[in-house]
């Protein structure tokens, strides 16, 4: 089993719902809609070829420039028994930034989710315990966004000079 | 045949002429057989040199100190030979690193278990004022949510630092009233961080 082949099964079983195939330092990227991403990752779970398993990770980036799709989440999936990974994406709205749940087929993204939720303020439809996981619980923003601007470098409150700034 | 261990082969008669220090006596006036001063001349005198340290020690400033409390710099010098880790034993709460802001609540609450009188010291930038962690995430000093009573500056600072500030906090409880806490000054400022 090959990038090429996964990414022959993907298109077969779902056409254009996968898009945008790339092999960053050849580990296999696409992009899906973000209302299929569960169907997405059942099949990969169910297929008994696929057999990605195990979620390595699952984390979002911000696009500030990208209107109407700023926000992406990134699942990465291991093969643990073929040891191969791949990596997919879903775009969502800043607006409205809902995405189905992967903690029914993946118990271990709960608290990845939370970790998303908390850092750039995803909404995990269906998820048991959306809330904060490491930042104070009366945190309003969300911190991992790029809308902040830099530290204004005329303060004055802080001696650079004491700090090694 | 394995060497044979020996120690202090050449030993070396103790040196205690001007390497011993006591402490000074409070004023007050001598005659013959007594000595009389103010009671708290004398309870500041054995507060000072008796201090029960709590380290709350987070990050790199807690190493500085674990170097501060060894043989080498030897806290035990100043009579804090033993370090409490009961708050409720202690009367110096030293605080050395970063203070993340969840972490904040849980520093209120070690600093309320301790019993009156109580100091604090902040230890190092990051205690003092955020450090270079001016972030969503950091405490930008722990005099926001404790009252400090005195900043050893330093990233992290050295022993000799830490040492300078146990000093200055000895000055202070020294010349403590016996009773601070029922003072109007004392309490004025408790209330500013909403501690009764």
């Amino acid at each position: 089993m090959n990038n090429e082949y996964i990414k022959q099964r993907l298109i077969e079983h779902f056409g254009d719902g996968a898009s945008h195939f790339e092999e960053p330092y050849e580990m296999l990227t696409f992009e899906t809609p973000k209302d299929s991403n569960l169907k997405v990752l059942q099949f990969l779970f169910d297929d008994p070829e696929l057999r990605f398993q195990f979620l390595t990770d699952l984390t979002a980036v911000h696009y500030p420039n990208q209107k109407g799709r700023e926000l992406a989440v990134v699942y990465h999936l291991h093969n643990l028994v073929d040891n191969i990974r791949i990596r997919f994406k879903v775009f969502t709205d800043i607006e409205k930034p809902e995405i189905f749940t992967a903690t029914k087929i993946y118990s271990s993204a709960n608290w990845m989710e939370r970790e998303t939720y908390d850092f750039y303020g995803i909404i995990f439809v269906g998820h048991p315990n959306l809330k904060r996981i490491l930042n104070v619980d009366e945190m309003n923003y969300f911190p991992m966004r790029k809308e902040y601007p830099l530290e204004d470098q005329t303060r004055i409150d802080k001696d650079d000079a004491m700090f090694g700034r | 045949m394995s060497r044979p261990v020996r120690f202090n082969v050449n030993t070396v008669p103790a040196n205690t002429k001007d390497h011993i220090s006591i402490a000074d006596m409070p004023p007050g006036q001598t005659g013959e057989g007594f000595f009389a001063t103010k009671l708290s001349d004398a309870v500041g005198l054995a507060r000072k040199n008796s201090m029960w340290p709590l380290p709350f020690a987070t990050s790199c400033c807690g190493i500085e100190f674990m170097a501060t409390m060894a043989s080498h710099y030897d806290l035990a010098r100043f009579g804090a030979e033993r370090l409490g880790f009961s708050p409720r034993q202690c009367d110096l709460l030293m605080v050395m690193g970063t203070i993340a802001k969840k972490m904040g609540p849980i520093l209120k609450q070690v600093y309320l278990q301790m019993a009156e009188p109580r100091w604090v010291m902040a230890v190092g930038a990051c205690a003092s004022s955020g450090g270079i962690f001016d972030s969503y995430s950091v405490l930008q000093g722990i005099d926001q949510i404790i009252p400090v009573d005195v900043y050893v500056p330093g990233c992290p600072p050295r022993p000799e630092g830490i040492l300078d500030g146990f000093m200055r906090i000895q000055d202070l409880v020294g010349e403590e009233s016996i009773r601070r806490r029922n003072g109007e000054q004392y309490k004025e400022l408790m209330q500013s961080y909403g501690i009764k």
